[in-house]
């Protein structure tokens, strides 16, 4: 509990602000065309399927599977103590977000491996959200 | 007004490829420029038309007070990183044949391995986390606070499901190097000239990216400059080298595609935009994978070769791992791939001393000569180009 997080900030542009500020709040948002109510990520300023500038922020799920997997060893990812396993996550919803997967040997890693979110912290007092297997203890 | 006659490459030109050239990159660029020029047999006071990439540091008019270049008429950038390598000879083509210019001079240069790590992120003075590879090249922002900070992750990350997805392990991805550091083996040009590898250093070589990408599977960082000089086919035959034609040249970026970050389009498994200028080069040239004596495929990390195979039609889906571990790929197979060394085994100049390798094949003058070259391959996936005889 008193190990100071040393992950880097989420970079909060502004389209992307409404996603790190929930990730804040412990939510995992994504966002939906107002008109048409396709979701899109990563996050833009207009819809591509019916061009309207009007979106809102809806909480996903958090429940998906695991689409790949790799750990970076070198150079050591900048952050992190030991090497994170990044994943690419194919939400319950039908969208993809990059992130990382804990508490999972990497034997046990495997493509369609069921993950739900969790969130970790960040160095500058933000969080990020993460996965962790379905049914995992906290 | 077109008048739509046709471009050729006449002049290449390079400085040496090294990890520390002691030099800055204008003067790389300028040398590099200086010598394609002198290849063609063209007066730099006559360029009149520039070309580079965005991420280039040297400027067109920087590079023209070097060369006392006269009059430019056209300057254009590329944005992408490496995918803009070949799409720089698509845009050269169309200025030329559109009129916009006549003497259209390419180039990059970058001390990529002494001024600055290509391959590594850097926390700059006011904090945060960048990577100069990935500038402009997508939507990194979300992968940098999850770890995946360098090309070779981005990659990975892609590679991973196409691998798992067809069996391919990181042994097979050893044909690859082991092809490319044979061929520049015997390149004088290449950084790991005489230096070839075998699968089980490939696999000795440490992790990167665990479980793709090895040491071995990773192009170089690299100092140096090339240059290639494009002009109108009329003008070519008049010139010192045998014109070598652009018979197509294409770009294909295709919906939710990435140049690195590539993990949105719907099938993972395969390289939409290889695919997509796979379609328009043939296309446009009427020529088809059969007629190519040699393929110059973008291998900043050995699953782009594979993943380039299958999307421009020299195997079948699923079949690259295959290919490449008979041999088809070396000097003397069905098709030799990067036959320089390629950005793994000569230098890291950002695919564009893939390029230049084309060109030679074309006239007849690589150090590793594949015979009778009519049409040679050259691709960064995003763009790609057919060379021939004129």
């Amino acid at each position: 509990m008193s190990d100071t997080p040393t992950r880097p900030d989420p970079v909060f542009t502004a389209d992307a602000a409404f996603f790190w500020e929930g990730a804040d709040r412990g939510e995992l948002n994504c966002e939906r065309c107002t008109d048409c109510a396709r979701l899109r990520h990563p996050p833009r300023p207009m819809c591509p399927h019916c061009r309207s500038t009007k979106r809102e922020t809806v909480r996903l799920s958090g429940r998906g599977r695991v689409l790949s997997w790799i750990v970076p060893r070198h150079p050591a990812p900048i952050g992190f103590g030991e090497p994170p396993v990044v994943v690419l996550v194919a939400l319950d919803e039908g969208i993809r977000l990059v992130s990382n997967l804990e508490g999972v040997e990497t034997a046990d890693l495997a493509i369609g491996l069921p993950v739900e979110v969790t969130f970790a912290p960040t160095r500058g007092g933000h969080a990020v959200p993460v996965f962790r297997r379905v049914g995992a203890a906290t | 007004m077109s008048r739509g006659g046709g471009a050729a490459i006449v002049g290449i030109g390079q400085t040496e490829f090294s990890k520390n050239s002691g030099r800055s990159e204008l003067q790389l660029a300028a040398e590099a420029s200086r010598a394609a020029l002198e290849d063609a047999g063209i007066d730099p006071a006559d360029v009149d038309g520039m070309i580079t990439f965005t991420l280039d540091s040297s400027d067109e008019i920087g590079l023209s007070r070097c060369l006392g270049v006269r009059d430019l008429a056209y300057a254009t950038r590329i944005p992408g990183g490496g995918a803009a390598s070949v799409a720089t000879v698509a845009q050269a083509m169309a200025v030329v044949e559109s009129g916009l210019a006549d003497v259209v001079l390419i180039w990059r240069a970058m001390n990529e391995r002494s001024a600055y790590r290509f391959g590594q992120p850097i926390v700059p003075p006011g904090g945060g986390l960048v990577n100069i590879a990935g500038a402009g090249t997508g939507s990194l922002l979300w992968c940098m606070p999850f770890g995946a900070q360098t090309p070779a992750s981005w990659e990975a990350l892609a590679a991973q499901h196409y691998m798992a997805t067809f069996g391919v392990t990181n042994r097979d991805l050893a044909h690859v190097s082991v092809a490319q550091r044979r061929h520049a083996a015997t390149n004088p040009a290449a950084w790991f000239y005489g230096r070839p590898i075998t699968v089980e250093e490939h696999q000795q070589s440490r992790w990167i990216v665990e479980p793709v990408l090895r040491l071995l599977d990773c192009c170089q960082e690299s100092d140096g400059g090339v240059a290639l000089v494009v002009t109108s086919l009329e003008r070519a035959r008049d010139l010192r080298q045998p014109p070598v034609r652009v018979l197509a040249a294409a770009q294909s970026i295709p919906a939710e595609v990435e140049v690195i970050s590539n993990y949105y389009h719907a099938d993972l498994t395969v390289m939409p935009e290889a695919m997509g200028t796979a379609r328009r080069i043939y296309q446009r040239s009427g020529l088809t994978p059969a007629d190519m004596q040699l393929a110059m495929l973008y291998d900043a990390f050995t699953p782009q070769v594979l993943k380039q195979l299958e999307g421009f039609g020299f195997c079948g889906r699923g079949e690259a791992k295959d290919f490449v571990r008979d041999g088809n790929i070396q000097l003397g197979g069905r098709l030799p791939v990067n036959t320089n060394g390629g950005l793994i085994g000569e230098a890291y100049i950002h695919g564009m001393n893939n390029i230049t390798e084309a060109v030679r094949q074309v006239r007849g003058t690589a150090v590793n000569q594949v015979p009778n070259v009519e049409h040679a391959l050259v691709s960064c996936a995003m763009a790609g180009a057919i060379l021939g005889r004129a």
